[in-house]
């Protein structure tokens, strides 16, 4: 294998949670809702899906266990904030708070305990296949997830009613409701996928990216997965791209630390925010317009009745 | 007798539908039925806190009848018919539709039973597309034939031609003018097949063309067996389309009529108790200096939509009301945005507000030279919904009125100098220094064109001053235009209202296409001639 597919793989996985917890985060905020609590949703579907995974030594069951906690955590969340109309940002908040501190306690008897990683997948031929075969035929099931996802939103967002409405319920949430959309249903709806993306993310790193359990190991992740979408003005292309760019400066700057170029490494751990900022800012110059910034962005709605 | 009319009537819709792609008015399954009550909603009462905004209303509505919703700014027309839409819960009162007793928790319940409704305040997503916004309110059945919006696109270009409400579907609604907005609303509530349409105002925005093809559409409608509930102040209007009136004053059912056998004087006095007043031209005062002068201001579409301002040349003197007649969107908002500073001017000699060139300076500097602003739209641009009317008026007086000292607001003062706009202007409120989204259309418009007048400006600059607004308080607003000239002001009034403009204006320019005819004395012009400068045809007299 050589070496620029060595560095693009790793660009790919350090790139997959990210872009799996913004996909998800997108669609919340598109839909209106602001869910802070996204690095407590990933930790908390790490740990479970860890220990789902450890204890029944099942890969596909811990996944599923990582997302229905997320989902758990993200239910809770949408019955705070929607139903009782507390405040998004607090909510969020809190949200990662109870989060970080339920996966310590979940993963509390699992300190240490390490399993193999998933592999990636092997085809035939194909994965062999000089220059790109691995990066494009040989990786986990995660990243083809994490590409799909971010196929099937940009369709879903742009071409079906549901993606409309989504949108519309997102832009004014007052119009929407006097045209007889139910908005609380559909936030309901987006606030549960953003939950289980965001689960997916957190199995992702424990069981793929470093496959053992420590407590933390969002590392903030989740904070950056949330301003990915901003940087990316809620575009899901963009956000694919912003992913990718951070995961590359992230790659970048451990080899340039390694290589000790004599820059203070606190200016090379700085790198991939301030190229990632960077980019989506200038991108997000070039186009006229180019902001889908949601109308109705972190309000409540309570309709006056 | 019975079978005989519904007979030539199916005629007569079979012979239109072939001329016009059709709308279904949602009957289908039981489309023999093209009379009888369709919704009775009996005892309906409404509070706010302490206010009664409707009090124990009867509203009846038959099938195939069109029938007018009749009050001044404020009697309680919309929460009424926002009732009727589910946005709102009536406090007493039982609405029966069809014969059967209904609850609605939201308007998606009322979407259900097929009840569409065009707000008075848009209810349109600003980010998307024109397109975008009708299919978003589209019911499930049309979801049906697939979500194909080529289809749709196709679809609202055809009816807009029909009906004589274009549209062009790719367009972002944040471009729109308002009578643009109101054809989208319009559009889409055909098109969600109903069968009780309510139209809160639809044709305050619309020029006479558009509100007669609407006028055709709407008796289309009602041939089919569709109800509709028509809120207008037009009462001409009224009169020519609708076979009932109920008539609300102050919350409260004063009276039903056939509006076909009254006349607009006694239409007028049941809305408002007494007899409406007239605007009084101001005895003869002095035209003074030119104040407010557009040089030759020429701009380029601030977005792909927008009109471009050709050439414009315009000067306004001190005691003198200047109207600008014209079709909505031939350059209205451009030229409004222009003058405010919203938009600046490349060069700063193209407008001169008292011999000083201010093309290239903001707003706030503008004002702060003695002028001031009212634009189109009172939600959002010309005040904030959710700020109390004291903090609206900080927003546009603070510079003018002293009204922040080393970055400091003096609400109390501002809150003395609001208190003088609602009492100085009669807007109805309810409570005390309440939020501007909790006042009627027309009630908030006072408020907002009041605020200006009393900064005393010396040029003010007014777009539609009194769309959507009652008689009595079309009158005062006029009047208060007048009042202000008459002290020396210099005043523009951009209107689509030619009645307006004929009564308050000492002379007319027409815009259209982006283009300023010459300004001609009211006195010389008469509305034909307006009329046809206005549809873009060249009026040899008018250099
Ligand atoms: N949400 C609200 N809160 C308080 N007062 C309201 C609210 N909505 C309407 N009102 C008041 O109810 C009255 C009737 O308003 P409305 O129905 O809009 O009048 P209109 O007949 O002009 O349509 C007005 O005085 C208005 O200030
Ligand atoms: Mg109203």
């Amino acid at each position: 294998m050589d070496m620029t597919q060595a560095v693009l793989l790793t660009i790919i996985t350090a790139a997959t949670p990210l872009l799996l917890a913004a996909i998800g985060e997108l669609i919340v905020e598109r839909a209106g809702v602001l869910n802070l609590g996204l690095e407590g949703m990933m930790a908390t579907g790490a740990a479970c899906g860890f220990a789902a995974a450890t204890v029944s030594g099942s890969t596909g069951l811990g996944v599923i266990v990582a997302m229905l906690s997320a989902m758990l955590l993200a239910s809770l969340f949408a019955f705070v904030t929607l139903t009782l109309g507390a405040n998004q940002v607090a909510s969020g908040l809190a949200l990662t708070i109870v989060g970080l501190g339920l996966s310590g306690l979940i993963g509390a008897g699992f300190v240490g305990t390490s399993r193999t990683a998933v592999p990636g997948l092997s085809m035939e031929g194909l994965s062999d296949l000089p220059g790109f075969g691995k990066v494009i035929f040989g990786q986990d099931p995660f990243v083809y997830a994490a590409w799909a996802l971010t196929l099937l939103s940009i369709v879903f967002l742009r071409w079906t009613r549901a993606g409309l409405v989504l949108r519309s319920v997102g832009e004014n949430q007052a119009s929407a409701h006097a045209i007889g959309l139910p908005v609380l249903k559909i936030r309901y709806w987006a606030v549960l996928f953003g939950g289980a993306c965001a689960g997916l993310a957190g199995a992702y790193l424990s069981l793929v990216y470093t496959p053992f359990w420590s407590p933390g190991m969002t590392a903030g992740r989740g904070w950056i997965a949330l301003a990915l979408v901003v940087f990316a003005s809620w575009f899901p292309f963009r956000l694919l791209l912003g992913a990718l760019l951070f995961g590359g400066a992230t790659v970048l700057q451990l080899h340039a630390q390694a290589a000790s170029l004599g820059l203070p490494s606190q200016l090379l751990s700085a790198l991939p925010y301030l190229a990632t900022l960077l980019a989506l800012v200038l991108m997000s110059l070039g186009r006229r317009g180019g902001s889908a910034a949601p109308g109705s962005l972190g309000q409540s709605f309570v309709p006056d009745r | 007798m019975e079978a005989d009319e519904t007979s030539t009537v199916a005629a007569d819709s079979a012979k239109q539908s072939q001329m016009l792609p059709t709308i279904e008015a949602g009957l289908a399954d039981d489309s023999a039925r093209t009379s009888g009550l369709l919704v009775q909603m009996t005892g309906i009462t409404k509070r706010f806190g302490a206010f009664t905004a409707n009090d124990s209303i009867n509203l009846g509505v038959e099938r195939g009848q069109i029938h007018a919703l009749l009050g001044e700014n404020g009697a309680g027309k919309s929460t009424l018919m926002k009732i009727l839409n589910g946005l709102l819960r009536p406090d007493e009162g039982e609405i029966v539709w069809d014969g059967e007793t209904v609850q609605f928790e939201s308007p998606q319940d009322a979407a259900k039973l097929g009840i569409s409704m065009v707000f008075q305040h848009f209810s349109l997503f600003e980010n998307l597309s024109v397109l975008e916004n009708i299919a978003a309110a589209l019911p499930g059945s049309i979801r049906k034939n697939g979500f194909n919006l080529r289809r749709l696109s196709k679809r609202i270009e055809e009816v807009g031609e029909a009906y004589g409400l274009a549209l062009s579907p790719a367009r972002p609604v944040n471009s729109l003018s308002a009578g643009e907005r109101q054809r989208i609303e319009i559009i889409r509530a055909l098109l969600r097949d109903p069968k009780l349409l309510v139209l809160d105002e639809p044709t305050s925005v619309l020029t006479p063309q558009e509100a007669d093809a609407l006028f055709v559409t709407l008796e289309q409608l009602a041939q089919k067996g569709c109800g509709l509930l028509y809120i207008s102040h037009k009462l001409d209007e009224v009169r020519r389309l609708c076979s009932k009136a109920t008539i609300l004053r102050g919350g409260k059912l004063v009276g039903e009529c056939d509006p076909r056998s009254e006349d607009v004087r006694s239409l007028a006095a049941m809305m408002v108790g007494t007899h409406v007043p007239e605007v009084r031209s101001q005895a003869l005062h002095k035209i003074g200096d030119v104040r407010l002068e557009v040089e030759a201001l020429t701009l380029p579409a601030p977005d792909m939509h927008a009109k471009s301002l050709n050439h414009i040349m315009l000067t306004v003197h001190g005691g003198e009301v200047l109207g600008i007649a014209g079709i909505a969107g031939n350059g209205q908002s451009e030229l409004f945005a222009a003058l405010s500073g919203e938009i600046l001017a490349p060069q700063a000699r193209t407008i001169l507000i008292d011999t000083m060139p201010v093309g290239h300076i903001d707003i706030e500097s503008r004002r702060a030279l003695g002028a001031a602003f009212i634009p189109e739209q009172r939600l959002g641009h010309g005040a904030v919904p959710n700020m109390a009317l004291s903090d609206n008026l900080v927003l546009s007086r603070h510079g003018t009125d002293r009204l922040d000292r080393y970055g400091m607001v003096n609400f109390r003062r501002a809150r003395r100098l609001s208190d003088e706009v609602v009492s100085k202007f009669d807007v109805r409120i309810s409570g005390k220094n309440p939020l501007a989204s909790s006042l009627s259309g027309g009630n908030l418009q006072k408020f907002v064109v009041g605020r200006e007048i009393l900064a005393r400006p010396g040029v003010l600059v007014v777009d539609q001053p009194t769309w959507g607004v009652d008689a009595g308080a079309a009158v005062a607003i006029r009047q208060a235009l007048i009042n202000l000239a008459a002290q020396g002001a210099a005043v523009l009034v951009i209107s689509q209202d030619l009645d307006e403009l004929f009564s308050i204006s000492d002379r007319i320019a027409v815009l259209h296409e982006g283009s300023l005819s010459a300004a001609l004395p009211t006195g010389q012009v008469t509305r034909e001639t307006i009329g046809l400068m206005m549809a873009g045809s060249e009026v040899d007299d008018a250099a």
